[in-house]
Parts: C-alpha cells; sequence; structure tokens
C-alpha cells in the first residue's frame, strides 16, 4: 500500500545540514496497522509528513496506492491526498465550524454534492460514536471527543491510508485506549490501512501489528510486532520494549544471586497459547533442577498474550543444560542473564 | 476661550442653529468613514492575505513579494497623514476631479487606510494555528480553498475587531481631512468651537464623537464574540 524508498530529508540550520531522514526504506502492506517508534527527534515525525507529502523529500520515492506521490503536479497530489487521511496529536479542527461541518470540510474539499455530504456525515457521526455533538464547536468538546471528529473528518472521503502523527499523545490513558480501539475497529471493518507514529510502546503494543524502529533518522529495526517484542535486535528497540514489559531485576538481587553456585538466571518469553501452558512444573518434572521465581508478567500483544517469566535455575552444569534445553524444545525463547555486575 | 454651558442653551446660538451646523457635519463624517473604510478594506484586504500566505513556510511562499509589498505598505504607514493629504492632492484632483470636499478627502483616507487594513488582517490572519492548515492541505485543499474556507473564517472575531479599530482610527483622521475643506465633525469643532469659540458646538461635536466610537467598538466587540466558539 506505501512504499518508501530511499527517502532522505535534509534541513538546512544555520549550524549546516541536518539529516532528519537518512535512507529510509520501507513497505506497508495493505490492511497492516504500522507502528513508527522513535525516541523525540528521531525524524518519525518527518517521515509521516513525507508520506502525504505535507514534507517535500530531498530525494527518494513515495509511493501510496500505486501513485508515486513524488512525481505528482500540484493538482494531482492534491487529489491524491485525498486517498489519504491525517489525524494528529492536537486535532487541529476548525474552531468556527461545528462537528458536522468539519466532518463535511473534507467533503465541499473534494467537490461532493450537498446532499450526499449531509449522508456521508450522519454515517461518520455513527462510525466515531458522535451522533449528539454534530451541533457542538470543537471548544465545547473533550480531548477525546476532538480526535474522534478528527477521525470521522480523516475517513470523510474514504481513503486507503490514515496517517496518524502521535494521535494519542495529548490524552489521558484511558481516552488513549478508546481512540486505539476505535482505530482498530476501523481497521477491521474497513480495511483501512494505519500509519501510526508515536514515542509510546503501549500504543504500538495495543494494536500495530508491525513496527520500525527509528532511531537518529534511520530505520534500525523493523517487522511483525511479535518479533520485535521477542526478539528486539537492536538497544534502542530493547529499551522500547522494556517501558512496557519491564523485566530488569533489582540491583541487590542481582548481587545476592551473584553468590549463589550451580545456579543461573534464564528469562522465557512466550506467545500466545504457550501462556496457559503450565510450563514450570513440567520443567521441574522432567529435569532435576530446582526453581525460583523472580519475575513474572502476562499481557497482551494485540489480542494474543505475552508473557515473561525471569528464573533461578539451581542445579549442576549438566542439569541447567538439560533445562535449557527442554525449555527451547518447548519453543519457548529462553535467555540466559550474566551475572557478573 | 471661556466656558459658559449657558451657550449651549441660548447663548451665541439657538439650538436650532447649533443642528442645522452638527446634523450635516455628522452625516458627511459616517459618509467618509464608511466610505474609506469600506475602501480601505477592498484594497487592505487582498493585500494582508498576500501579506500572509507569501511569508515562509506559508501556503504560497514568495520571499519576493512579501519583502516589496511589506516595504510598500510600511512606507505608507510611516508618511504622517496630514503630510499625504497634501501630498495626495494632484492624485486626488485626477481621479475625482476635484481636491476639495468630502468626496475628495476620501482617497487621501483610503490611501492612507488601505495599508494599515493590510497589517491589522496580516496579525488576524496570523492567529490562525497552522496545523489548521496543513490538516486542509492534507485532504487536497486547494490555496484558494485555505484562504475562503480556513484562514479567513477561522480568524472572522479577529477581523471583526480589525474592522472596528480600523472604523475608528479612520474617523479620528476625518478630523485632519477637514483642513482640506473635507467636512464633518472635525471640520466643524475647529471652524467654529475653535476658530470662533463656540464652545456649544466644540462641546457637541466631542460628544457625538464619542458615542459613534464607542458604538462602533461595542457593535465590533459584541460580534467578535458571537463568533468565538
Amino acid at each position: 500500500m506505501i512504499q518508501i524508498k530511499q527517502l532522505v530529508k535534509k534541513y538546512s540550520s544555520p549550524q549546516g545540514q541536518v539529516m532528519a531522514l537518512d535512507d529510509v526504506s520501507l513497505n506497508i502492506l495493505p490492511g497492516t496497522i504500522y507502528g513508527i517508534i522513535g525516541l523525540s527527534g528521531a525524524g518519525k515525525s518527518t517521515l509521516v509528513r513525507c508520506l502525504n507529502l505535507l514534507e517535500k523529500p530531498s530525494s527518494g520515492q513515495i509511493i501510496v496506492a500505486g501513485q508515486e506521490l513524488t512525481a505528482l503536479s500540484s493538482k494531482e497530489l492534491r487529489k491524491a491526498r485525498q486517498n489519504i487521511g491525517m489525524i494528529f496529536q492536537h486535532f487541529y479542527l476548525l474552531q468556527s465550524r461545528t462537528v458536522s461541518e468539519n466532518i463535511a470540510f473534507p467533503l465541499e474539499i473534494a467537490g461532493v454534492p450537498k446532499t450526499e455530504i449531509s449522508i456521508r456525515v450522519k454515517e461518520l457521526l455513527h462510525l466515531v460514536g458522535l451522533e449528539d455533538k454534530a451541533t457542538a464547536y470543537p471548544g465545547q468538546l473533550s480531548g477525546g471527543q476532538k480526535q474522534r471528529v478528527g477521525i470521522a473528518r480523516a475517513l470523510a472521503t474514504k481513503p486507503q491510508v490514515l496517517l496518524c502523527d502521535e494521535a494519542t499523545s495529548a490524552l489521558d490513558p484511558q481516552t488513549t485506549l478508546s481512540i486505539l480501539n476505535l482505530l482498530r475497529d476501523i481497521n477491521q471493518k474497513l480495511g483501512l490501512t494505519i500509519v501510526m507514529i508515536t514515542h509510546e510502546m503501549k500504543v504500538v503494543k495495543e494494536i500495530c501489528t508491525h513496527v520500525a524502529v527509528i532511531h537518529e533518522a534511520h530505520i534500525v529495526e523493523n517487522g511483525p510486532v511479535e518479533s520485535v517484542f521477542i526478539k528486539p535486535q537492536s538497544d534502542i528497540a530493547r529499551q522500547f520494549v522494556s517501558t512496557v514489559f519491564p523485566n530488569d531485576l533489582p540491583v541487590d538481587l542481582l548481587k545476592e544471586l551473584a553468590t549463589h553456585r550451580d545456579s543461573e538466571i534464564v528469562r522465557i518469553q512466550f506467545l500466545g497459547t504457550r501462556a496457559s501452558d503450565p510450563i514450570i512444573t513440567d520443567l521441574l518434572r522432567t529435569c532435576e533442577v530446582r526453581a525460583n521465581i523472580l519475575y513474572g508478567s502476562i499481557d497482551h500483544l494485540r489480542s494474543t498474550l505475552f508473557g515473561t517469566l525471569t528464573l533461578e535455575l539451581q542445579g549442576s552444569p549438566e542439569q541447567l543444560k538439560e533445562a535449557q534445553q527442554y525449555l527451547t524444545s518447548r519453543d519457548l525463547k529462553v535467555e540466559v542473564i550474566k551475572r557478573e555486575l | 476661550m471661556s466656558f459658559d454651558i449657558g451657550s449651549l442653551l441660548h447663548g451665541s446660538g439657538s439650538v436650532g442653529d447649533l443642528l442645522q451646523l452638527i446634523i450635516p457635519a455628522t452625516g458627511e463624517t459616517l459618509y467618509m468613514v464608511f466610505a474609506s473604510t469600506v475602501l480601505a478594506y477592498l484594497i487592505g484586504l487582498p493585500l494582508g492575505i498576500i501579506l500572509v500566505v507569501s511569508s515562509p513556510d506559508h501556503i504560497l511562499p514568495n520571499p519576493w513579494v512579501e519583502r516589496t509589498l511589506g516595504t510598500v505598505i510600511n512606507i505608507l504607514r510611516s508618511a504622517p497623514f496630514i503630510i499625504l493629504l497634501v501630498a495626495l492632492i494632484p492624485f486626488t484632483r485626477s481621479i475625482i476631479g476635484t481636491s476639495v470636499g468630502t468626496t475628495a478627502a476620501i482617497v487621501p483616507l483610503v490611501i492612507s487606510a488601505a495599508p494599515f487594513v493590510a497589517r491589522v488582517v496580516e496579525t488576524s490572519l496570523k492567529e490562525v494555528p497552522y496545523g489548521v492548515i496543513e490538516a486542509a492541505l492534507s485532504m487536497g485543499a486547494s490555496p484558494k480553498q485555505i484562504i475562503q474556507k480556513v484562514l479567513l473564517p477561522e480568524a472572522k472575531a479577529s477581523l471583526i475587531l480589525g474592522v472596528a479599530i480600523t472604523t475608528i482610527s479612520v474617523i479620528g483622521y476625518t478630523a485632519m481631512a477637514g483642513t482640506v475643506g473635507g467636512g464633518g465633525l472635525g471640520d466643524l469643532a475647529i471652524q467654529y468651537g475653535y476658530n470662533r469659540f463656540r464652545t456649544d458646538v466644540m462641546i457637541v461635536t466631542v460628544i457625538i464623537l464619542v458615542v459613534i466610537v464607542q458604538i462602533i467598538q461595542s457593535l465590533g466587540t459584541t460580534l467578535a464574540r458571537k463568533l468565538t466558539h
């Protein structure tokens, strides 16, 4: 649906050229919810703004729905933008228009006849659950309601792609969840491809199918959410994962554990049905080791369960090796944590 | 000049005599003020829009247009009105046919007010957050649609307050226009109130001007408040 090829974006500043994006390539498949995560200043906002050419790339190609945006005339680009909805952190609604009129706005721009506009606006109000706010002004709405208007407005022209630029960053945790649920529903109902820019891993965890980690103008890692969560390749990705699945043990505990002989600390991660298997009992019955549970958590990655368990296993080196092999044979990801501090 | 409240009632002139002076002068002032303000907006509003959209990082960035227009506006605004009034006499004569009278006074008033309007409009339009404009761009809006459907409607309340400010400062200028035979309340105040020691005329003209200013300002404020949601 979206192909980004060798995208480069430079800014000139008094201090010289600043590389905002350096040779970024991504392929976003239709129907996916693609998260792009990075720290502030990593270039993620620039990246999403390049996807509808609000930001003109210095070089590279942007292809959306088979159309190379970077090659279009300004008139053709305006037409193409009607196929790419966008929502913003600060909503950017028109204060002088009611909720209905805000949703009607992109349709007016597209030259849709008035009677069709009013039918479509009603559908959209229903979709985002704001039928009772049709005649309210944005100034009278809460943040979550404003973002719902933003979503309805972005979807008015039935785009194939929705870009979300930190769409939940100005909202409280509960409202964030309700907006994310709405986005997921829309993704499933309409088959819309969604690109979400965020600095919060919990947003990715909730709804994204894929994620790209952007750091210092580069994409350092990307792929299906499960693989990035279970096996982050880069330090920055590992840091992001640990913000939602913290599994660092307290230093004092590690110090104490370091004095134990014939033991090792292992971290086990499991996904989906594995989460409901009684693995510790099975392990202890099969192998001659003793286990001390240090840390455990279970949460969901979108709709699948994702768990992590940190154990101290005690036994002879052979027994420990056997235990590790057993766990690996059960399709679990096992990682031995170094005890040296 | 001694102040005598009695002169207001039956001093050097009767009430009828006073009304005969005041009514036509008020009409002339209102005519000058409204005609000049309307014409100044016809010129100044598009200029204000051009100033905003041609600025860097706006929808139609054009440094050359922005700088040239900005300079011309600054030059016109720095010329004292009284100088402009005299300097424009030949120009006024060439378009109105005369340089004397109420209608003739409108020409320098417009030339002086239009650049002022351009700046007032510019300030109002710059209050519209650029994010809102970008949102419209992301929907595929053209520059013309952005001006008509985003910039102007979103700045409406602020633009209305600008109209009130402009109208009130034009009232001040019309008093000076009296010096070139423009007529109006300002002229009356100088001719009768000052030169002929008619304190009654002076006081009544001042009161009428105060009332006009009050009405315009409260109209502007009320309207702007109604348009703010």
